[in-house]
């Protein structure tokens, strides 16, 4: 995974709550056995509005989402946070966002940011005003600054050390497996098991 | 200390703690599907790893497949890749799996509890976000992407930050007609689709200890709707004698049933937010907008988001009335429908299918629309089909179709028209979920039946 330490880009607002995952990349998008590629998929119903803020050229360049409340509800699926990622996003702020779809996010190295919501609103003003705005985002520092201002963001210290090494999490777990072997020869005997097929 | 049960089963399988660090959790099932799994086995080529327990894993195809010509190679070839990859993948890792035309393919939700897999103290994992539906066995059951997909086939284990515990209490008795989908449905309106992020949900009190185990999965499934990973329900003598007897039920099943009994919330335990539902006021609901916590009682009018007082709230109450096509005060019974579905994970198992047969039963449905009945799997098919539930679906002028998610996320062939407007039994009532431009109200099997019979949004009571 890419590491994460510090990004800066312009933003795109996002004025809508409740974007599910659903919005961000439908079903009939999921198809393909691969991770690249599902940029075509991206808010795919809302991009046939010409109106819709993604298919306006002022936010051409954006590489920061900025969201409403409650962003990435509804199915597990990683094809939105993979859909995000292969458009160009780096970084998504919302005041709130759906727990699968966070954890999927950090997994991937797609930086999603909590901060309030007035904060949220503060930044839309700003980029609908100047949509060159530069924000930067940083990991290190746990803010956002964009023009004089600067906000800070929680992150816990375990994600934001692994996003800021760019590990892969399959083999922090391996580093563990004699914990892993440990705790299987404790597993009761009457657990199901899958194989062999009974019935 | 007294803990409560999601905490006590989060105890019972922490593999490793460190400060600092989030736990590492020990997985006892992993159910797999076409879509979200084959990133997650190619990473393991990529790595060369293998699937560490093969035997606590299963597969079957669900999501993608079509619901009628089962018999004859997939048409779309997108889909076709992506369930032939399933099954080279399940082949070149030793994963057992359940394909297209197998007695026990099925959405993996319902194939797990009827197979017996599904059983009380367990961690179960899926790349879906109904997987909570089997926390109704008293299990911690949540749903995951495709990274810990891989995470899972590779170690067995997921790391994952300690959750807050959550109690909804519905207390009182369903009046005749009302049923667990409603009682779920109004715990979303109450608390919103945020309401639960961050919690693992449990559903206690007289209302959900006098439900079935159907019903009661039917509860769990809807838990992420309200924003919570998982959704569970303490297991009784109803929860162990609905898995005696099942394909993998336990063979020690006296140890088992033992254990299971020491599952439940210590009495004095403290969840982090408790929530009081009164079931004898609960009366049929369905949603009228596109999040599923946009609902109202049947008997109430499409609301007027100029009496919402807040602004986020009304904002997505007038979008949502736009798209959906719908007059703030218009009676929701006059709502016309062009499809119903019944089907899913929520409302796709035989008590559903017994409960709208039992409605349609010697009627004919409304000239005006279509039904489409999809069994939840391919067992669910041929219970319904020994009871003739096929026939009585069939004689009304439904269709009845070959199991599978279907319309519920309009992935296969099942899909709304631009405009077109269902009453689905299904989860989802998002913006276009059940195809682009399709409008979804959530509804009961019981009010999908009497809707297909009066063409309009309609309970059995209407009839």
């Amino acid at each position: 995974m890419e590491k994460f330490v510090k990004h800066t880009g312009s933003a795109l607002p996002l004025r809508r709550s409740n974007v599910d995952t659903d919005q961000i990349i439908p079903a009939v998008y999921l198809k393909r056995v691969t991770r690249s590629g599902f940029e075509d998929g991206l808010f795919a119903a809302w991009r046939s509005d010409p109106e819709f803020v993604l298919n306006k050229s002022e936010y051409s360049s954006a590489t920061i989402l900025v969201a409403g409340v409650d962003f990435g509800t509804g199915s597990s699926r990683e094809h939105a946070v993979w859909a995000l990622q292969n458009y160009g996003f780096k970084v998504v702020i919302s005041s709130r966002f759906a727990d699968i779809f966070r954890g999927n996010s950090l997994k991937g190295g797609l930086l999603t940011v909590i901060l309030e919501q007035s904060d949220v609103e503060a930044i839309w003003l700003a980029i609908e005003a100047d949509p060159t705005t530069q924000i930067s985002v940083d990991l290190e520092s746990r803010s956002v600054s964009y023009n004089a201002i600067s906000l800070g963001f929680a992150i816990d210290d375990y994600t934001r050390w692994r996003l800021m090494e760019g590990l892969d999490d399959i083999g922090l777990t391996v580093k563990n497996s004699a914990s892993i072997d440990t705790f299987e020869k404790s597993r009761a005997g009457y657990k199901p098991a899958t194989l062999p097929i009974r019935g | 200390m007294a803990i409560t049960l999601a905490q006590k089963i989060w105890a019972e399988h922490v593999v490793r703690a460190a400060s600092g660090e989030p736990d590492l959790l020990y997985v006892d099932l992993h159910l797999i599907h076409e879509v979200t799994s084959p990133q997650a086995f190619d990473g393991l080529r990529l790595a060369n790893r293998t699937v560490r327990r093969p035997d606590l894993t299963i597969a079957t195809e669900d999501h993608n497949v079509p619901t009628l010509n089962i018999d004859k190679p997939i048409a779309d070839p997108v889909s076709k890749l992506q369930v032939d990859t399933l099954r080279a993948n399940c082949a070149q890792f030793g994963v057992r799996i359940h394909s297209l035309g197998d007695k026990d393919q099925g959405i993996v939700h319902v194939v797990g509890p009827q197979l017996g897999l599904t059983q009380p103290g367990m961690t179960i994992v899926c790349g879906d976000s109904h997987t909570s539906t089997h926390g109704a066995f008293g299990a911690l059951a949540f749903g995951i992407g495709t990274s810990e997909v891989e995470h899972v086939l590779a170690t067995q284990t997921l790391p994952l930050a300690r959750p807050k515990t959550m109690a909804i209490n519905v207390e009182g008795t369903l009046a005749p007609g009302v049923t667990s989908k409603d009682i779920i449905l109004a715990i979303i309106a109450k608390i919103g689709t945020g309401g639960g992020q961050g919690y693992v949900i449990e559903y206690r009190g007289s209302a959900i200890r006098a439900l079935s185990m159907e019903s009661r999965m039917t509860v769990c499934n809807m838990s992420i709707e309200a924003g919570a990973r998982a959704g569970l329900i303490a297991p009784d003598q109803r929860t162990f004698d609905y898995i005696a007897g099942k394909p993998h039920a336990p063979e020690d099943f006296d140890a088992a049933v033992a254990y299971w009994k020491t599952l439940f919330s210590d009495k004095d335990a403290k969840f982090d937010v408790e929530v009081n539902l009164n079931a004898d006021e609960l009366e049929p609901f369905v949603t009228w907008g596109t999040n599923p916590a946009q609902g109202a009682p049947l008997n109430s009018n499409v609301p007027n988001p100029a009496d919402i007082k807040d602004d986020e709230a009304r904002g997505a109450a007038e979008r949502a009335l736009v798209y959906m096509g719908l007059t703030a005060g218009t009676p929701l019974k006059k709502i016309a429908i062009d499809t119903v579905f019944l089907g899913s994970c929520t409302n796709g198992r035989i008590e559903d299918l017994r409960a709208a047969a039992e409605v349609v039963k010697g009627k004919k449905i409304a000239s005006t629309l279509r039904m489409l009945v999809v069994p939840g799997s391919a067992r669910v098919r041929l219970e319904a089909e020994a009871e003739g539930l096929d026939k009585v679906f069939i004689d009304a002028g439904a269709e009845w179709r070959n199991a599978g998610c279907s319309m519920c996320l309009g992935m296969n062939p099942d899909q709304l028209a631009v405009g077109e407007r269902s009453a689905s039994t299904s989860n989802r009532n998002f913006e276009g979920r059940q195809g682009k431009g399709g409008r979804t109200h959530l509804v009961s099997p019981l009010v999908a039946a009497a809707t297909a019979l009066r063409g309009t949004l309609s309970s059995p009571a209407d009839l």
